[in-house]
């Protein structure tokens, strides 16, 4: 069993057993994950504290783009590819990302460090083209400001 | 209470930090210290303003300001809060004094009133002190002190406001479904699930006036009987998420939430849900089900949600936008609000205005307004110069209107075009340079990733648009491929299981009727 | 039940209140096409293969799952409802192998059975299959889930009706499809192996492990001595998977058939039935005499079992330590039966026909080679029996009738029963009572055991003790009475509990497709069978006595705890 080494007992304390918390629980033990996902073992634990079986708590983790059962990079590049970056010229830069990156949407690179995602709107578009990377929002992106972007990251 | 001469109101929204706002910010604390100003000139952190850049209003003049560098700021200061001379050349429009409507509302741009983003850009949304003296909490406080539960309904029954998220469905109405359903528990649930690609008006709602949709989801708690909200915000907004759960805090804090609220029976608390990144989890049940810690799949109706919703209870389920509504109607009365707007549609409407044009960003404006009007006055033309070729309306799931036919009124009636999306507000302006298929293409490959996959029509359907549009766009389509294409989308339009489904096609269905020509292009010459 | 009034293509009716607009429209002799839509199931809606349209209704709606109500006018026949049906369907299709000459299900497909009630001649859109290997690690259950059409009729009798927990739809949008828990394989989750997920699937995306060659090598081997047994169930639809009607009676028929397809010996599990009654009411008696864990829960369904094992080994204490019938009846085939035949165990091979999928788990259980060979060499299902009589051209509606050989094919009514739920318990109980108070029961009939309810309870009077009993059959019902246990809120003294919904008669091995009408079909062919015997209680089965005084001695006596009973052990539920 590989483990994210997360704290999962002490976040899942946070909170009560009453329904309706388990979208934040995943998001916080992710969060809590420096491979930016959710370990088989903690999938158990939480099943366990939840109550809520583990063949239906994987199919809620596959549902949600956000969430990932898989290892990810330290950093999660989120692009977004709807119609107001789109028309903006998303595909260069996401092109752009894939070039500088070495890797294709969905996988993450060798020294475990970027991953990269396509992503529905994320609500940026009055800075379209934009893109996520983990938290911090970058917009009114062109290919050439890839590199320096990716070059901030350590 | 300190007094201060000038308020300046700077924009920190995410679009505004990009812009560097932080940087803005910390040149203009260091001037005014420099002036020794400190003390007679407050800054306001708010959230957006509505413009381009880093912008900022400066009170009581109302002088705003956008497109602001930190060196801009030297001469800002000097000229305008020590001279007392506006700086010209940064001003984006001169404010108008002239009041519109109750005397309350101020015109910013052209044709805009402002009800729902009353406070978004004027408030320091992590101050609940400076929502409770716009007035916040009020309303709450009058009808708890004032109103039964069915004089609130009744109010906002005869407002005529109408569900700005999705169906365009009678607030008021719906709100009474549940008064009327009788249960020991009900939920009030805000649904800040904004998905619909170019839309981000719930967001600057919750960044730039959180407590708005606070106060609005605690009145409609005490009309249908609701002690318990969740406010379901997409996981993707940090910004809004904190900013909301500050809200609920600082609110809980007041005593606005929480056990007897203004000394009354009525308690309510909330709780902020986060979104997981699926866009189905707009449609209203489908988020009911993610809220629930299920797959965010949309339920069968009936039951309806007003009966029988969250963890099988009567749940009222309103859009960010719809809420913001809310406490103005009570403080203004539902008349006030009805003259807003057209017959059928009453009050404003927030869009969001992209794409190739001159003026980006978010407008509140009275129902009615025409698409040509937006276009020339608002969005003042095409930034790149080009033919504007169509405006997609409505966001990805809505309807294409070519350029011959801008004369369009936007009200409820022209946009409600399917259950999940109408109403979400984008308009995105497209020029002639983008291909019809390439766009197409974007927006069918939108809907293969966000389909939940629930029932076959919208689960196989989109993701053949996205192969036939694909193929297209390469010019190795057939000709047959567009007939079959119709077909394919009018059965996903009568036949999907929820709104998704059926408003995915819009845009493709408009495409064919304006456009079939350009599309046709795609056809790979000799293939039928 | 209130009746509304309804409009359907045109004609009014009137159907009850709590109608579906499908259930009306059947009513009303229109057939509407599903998919989705199961009658065990909850209605889901989601094919969109039985839309209809509504007046006043600005979308179609799914018939099976919206409800009538008063004046609503349905269309079912406009060409705008025919061209979404024919959609929805040619969309799936395209997904879907079209190799239907090969496959499993030909000629039993639900999906071929529609595409050819559609006219489906021509499917415009590429042919688009999802990279699957077919998987079958389980040894019980295959997946050839390239032919998963994600009606997700599976998903809802694995969650709901079993509470099992094993299946679940992954991903999403064209990428959604079924998997068992976090992408594992079958064998390594919860699944009970029940087979309920097989009886409800439409196409051959799910079915058991064909084992029917291996059958026919030991046959064609004249050095190995085959013996087959036949499950209380499988006389009452193995007709029907030969093209009766279900319920059909065809006890003779099998047995000549099964004689015809040249198995050495054809005896029958109810013979090992009887005994488990003998070796089960004994235990029960000892458990009540001597303070035993009550209420004592029946051990005769592997897929509880293997249930137990999973949530509730905490009752490992109340569950019988009794083997199912057909591991008794391994057990003793080869030691009893070899030993009076005088054949070498080693060349004998016992073959088991069973309604049942879990059974098939269960005889490679590694415990279960009491007998110092594996006890039950391979089980096959009714559907895999079936295919056998049909390969060797055995015309089954014509086919003479025969008997059972002596003497494990010798049993009686209350063995019989076995095959419906409540069987076990009412078979029991005639045993119990007249053991108890050694006088005759007078009415034999014990009917408030009997039916299909999910939970049944009952109190009967033996001697001086009012004995009372549960029952439950489908395992989500069965944790009704397990959660009252654990609670300390049950009093119960005995409980029968069967994994599939009916018992026996709705197991995972049973003819498909399944429903409510069939199941009571078919139980009240085995209550009929019961009837037509000339014994009707266990323990004056003349070959069990013989048994008692040739090989096993006593009841609970050493060579039956040796052969006839077993342990459980505890298994991880979250998995």
């Amino acid at each position: 069993m590989t483990c994210c080494n997360v704290d999962v007992g002490k976040i899942l304390k946070e909170y009560s057993e009453e329904k309706g918390n388990l979208m934040e629980i995943l998001h916080k033990i992710q969060n809590s994950s420096k491979e930016n996902y959710i370990c088989d073992d903690c999938m158990k634990k939480i099943s366990d504290y939840t109550k809520l079986p583990l063949n239906k708590l994987y199919g809620v983790t596959s549902f949600y783009t956000m969430f990932s059962n898989k290892k990810r990079g330290k950093y999660v590049i989120r692009m977004c590819e709807s119609c107001p970056c789109h028309v903006l010229g998303a595909e260069a830069v996401i092109n752009s990302f894939v070039d500088e990156l070495g890797i294709k949407v969905g996988e993450t690179t060798k020294d475990g460090k970027f991953t990269l995602e396509h992503c529905a709107c994320l609500g940026l578009c009055a800075v379209a083209p934009a893109v996520m990377i983990n938290e911090d929002v970058h917009g009114n992106l062109k290919p050439e400001m890839v590199k320096d972007i990716i070059a901030k990251y350590e | 209470m300190k007094f201060y001469r000038s308020h300046i109101i700077l924009g920190m929204d995410t679009p505004s930090l990009l812009a560097g706002a932080k940087g803005v910010r910390d040149t203009l604390e260091k001037q005014l210290k420099e002036k020794n100003i400190v003390n007679e000139i407050r800054i306001v952190e708010t959230g957006s303003l509505g413009y381009n850049g880093v912008s900022m209003i400066i009170y009581p003049e109302g002088i705003i300001y956008t497109g602001i560098k930190p060196e801009d700021i030297k001469e800002l200061v000097e000229e305008h809060l020590i001279k007392g001379r506006p700086v010209k050349r940064l001003m984006a429009i001169e404010s108008s004094q002239k009041d519109i409507c109750a005397g309350k509302q101020e015109k910013l741009l052209d044709g805009q009133v402002r009800i729902v983003l009353k406070n978004a850009g004027s408030i320091d949304p992590e101050n609940i002190i400076e929502y409770i003296a716009k007035d916040g909490y009020m309303a709450l406080g009058k009808v708890l002190n004032e109103n039964t539960p069915k004089e609130v309904i009744d109010i906002v029954k005869n407002s005529e406001l109408k569900g700005r998220g999705g169906a365009a469905f009678p607030t008021g109405k719906k709100w009474e479904f549940t008064y009327n359903t009788e249960s020991s528990q009900k939920y009030v649930i805000c649904n800040a699930d904004e998905g619909e690609p170019g839309t981000f008006k719930d967001r600057l709602i919750m960044e730039g006036d959180p407590h708005a949709v606070i106060e609005a989801m605690a009145i409609c708690a005490y009309a249908i009987g609701a002690n318990k909200g969740y406010i379901y915000v997409r996981g993707e907004y940090k910004l809004s998420i904190d900013r909301i759960k500050k809200a609920i805090k600082d609110a809980e804090e007041h005593n606005f939430l929480g056990e007897n609220i203004f000394d009354s029976d009525f308690s309510f608390n909330i709780e902020v849900c986060l979104g997981g990144g699926a866009y189905v989890c707009g449609e209203e049940t489908a988020l009911i089900e993610s809220i629930e810690g299920k797959r965010g799949e949309p339920r069968l109706k009936p039951p309806y949600p007003p009966v029988c919703g969250l963890f099988g209870k009567p749940t009222i389920v309103n859009n960010v936008e719809t809420l913001a509504n809310i406490p103005q109607i009570i403080l203004n009365g539902s008349d006030w609000f009805k003259k807003l707007g057209v017959k059928g549609s009453a009050g404003t409407k927030v869009f969001t205005i992209l794409g190739d044009i001159n003026e980006k960003g978010l407008i509140e404006v009275p129902m009615g307004i025409s698409l040509k009007e937006v276009f020339e006055n608002i969005a003042k033309g095409t930034r790149s110069g080009k033919k504007v070729k169509f405006a997609h309306i409505g966001g990805s799931s809505g309807n294409i209107v070519p350029f011959n036919n801008f004369d369009i009124k936007l009200d409820l009636n022209t946009l409600a075009s399917s259950d999940l999306t109408h109403g979400s507000g984008v308009i995105l302006f497209v020029s002639e340079d983008i291909h019809i298929n390439d766009y197409l293409k974007s927006v069918a490959k939108f809907f293969k990733h966000e389909s939940c996959g629930k029932c076959t029509p919208c689960r196989e359907g989109t993701f053949r648009i996205y192969q036939f549009m694909e193929k297209l766009n390469k010019k190795e389509g057939k000709k047959s491929d567009i007939s079959k294409m119709k077909d394919l989308c009018k059965v996903m339009k009568n036949a999907s299981f929820c709104g998704l489904g059926q408003a995915a096609v819009n845009p493709f269905l408009d495409a064919m009727t304006h456009f079939e020509k350009e599309m046709m292009e795609g056809v790979k010459e000799g293939k039928k | 039940m209130k009746n509304i009034n309804i409009t359907i293509d045109g004609k009014e009716y009137q159907v009850p209140e709590n109608y579906t607009i499908l259930e009306a429209c059947k009513q009303a002799g229109i057939e509407i096409p599903v998919l989705c839509y199961h009658p065990d199931l909850r209605p889901e809606g989601s094919c969109r293969l039985c839309v209809v349209e509504i007046e006043g209704m600005r979308t179609f709606q799914p018939s099976c799952a919206y409800p009538v109500n008063e004046g609503m006018k349905v269309k079912t026949n406009t060409k705008e409802v025919r061209d979404a049906r024919k959609m929805a369907l040619e969309l799936i299709l395209s997904r879907h192998p079209q190799d239907c000459l090969v496959c499993e299900r030909n000629n039993s497909c639900e999906l071929q059975k529609l595409a050819a009630e559609f006219n489906m001649t021509d499917i415009y859109f590429s042919n688009e299959l999802p990279a699957f290997k077919t998987e079958d690690e389980s040894g019980v259950i295959v997946r050839e889930h390239q032919k998963c059409i994600n009606c997700g009729r599976c998903v809802r009798a694995c969650q709901e009706v079993q509470s099992v927990n094993a299946l679940e739809f992954f991903n999403r949008g064209y990428e959604k499809l079924v998997l068992p828990t976090g992408n594992k394989k079958l064998h390594e989750t919860t699944c009970t192996y029940c087979g309920q997920c097989i009886t409800v699937c439409p196409t051959g995306a799910l079915h058991e492990r064909d084992e029917t060659d291996m059958v026919w090598n030991w046959i064609e081997d004249p050095n190995i001595h085959v013996v087959v047994q036949t499950a209380p169930a499988i006389r009452v639809s193995i007709g029907e998977e030969m093209g009766m009607e279900p319920g059909y009676l065809s006890t003779e028929k099998l047995v000549g058939s099964l004689r015809k397809l040249g198995f050495d010996k054809v005896f029958d599990t109810d013979f090992a039935a009887d005994l488990t009654i003998i070796e089960e009411g004994h235990e029960l008696l000892h458990r009540l005499k001597n303070n035993g864990t009550l209420p004592m829960i029946t051990s005769c369904s592997p897929g509880w079992i293997k249930f137990m094992e999973t949530f509730y080994s905490d009752l490992i204490p109340n569950v019988s330590s009794c083997k199912s019938p057909q591991q008794m009846f391994g057990a003793l085939a080869k030691t009893y039966y070899v030993e009076k035949a005088q054949i070498d165990a080693s060349k004998v091979k016992v073959v088991s026909i069973m309604p049942c999928t879990a059974k098939k788990y269960e005889c490679n259980r590694p415990e279960m080679k009491d007998s110092g060979y594996q006890d039950v060499d391979v089980v096959l299902t009714t559907r895999e029996l079936a295919k056998m009589i049909k390969i060797a051209g055995i015309n089954f509606a014509e086919i003479k009738g025969e008997k059972y050989d002596a003497p494990l094919g010798i049993s009686t009514g209350a063995a019989a029963i076995f095959g419906a739920s409540g069987g076990v318990m009412e078979a029991a109980l005639r045993t119990v009572y007249e053991v108890v108070t050694n006088t005759e029961l007078e009415n034999i009939d014990l009917k408030m055991v009997r039916g299909m309810e999910g939970v049944k309870e009952a109190t009967v009077a033996v001697g001086n003790l009012d004995v009372k009993v549960a029952i439950t059959n489908g395992l989500s019902n069965a944790r009704k009475i397990l959660d009252k246990i654990r609670a300390g809120e049950a009093d119960y003294h005995f409980i029968e509990i069967m994994c599939c919904p009916g018992g026996c008669i709705g197991g995972g091995g049973q003819p498909r497709p399944t429903s409510p009408d069939k199941r009571k079909a078919r139980m009240d062919a085995i209550y009929c069978e019961d009837c037509n015997m000339e014994l009707r209680k266990s323990h004056k089965n003349p070959a069990i006595d013989t048994l008692y005084k040739e090989f096993l001695k006593e009841p609970l006596g050493e060579k039956s705890h040796h052969l006839l009973h077993t342990k459980y052990t505890k298994r991880d539920s979250n998995v």
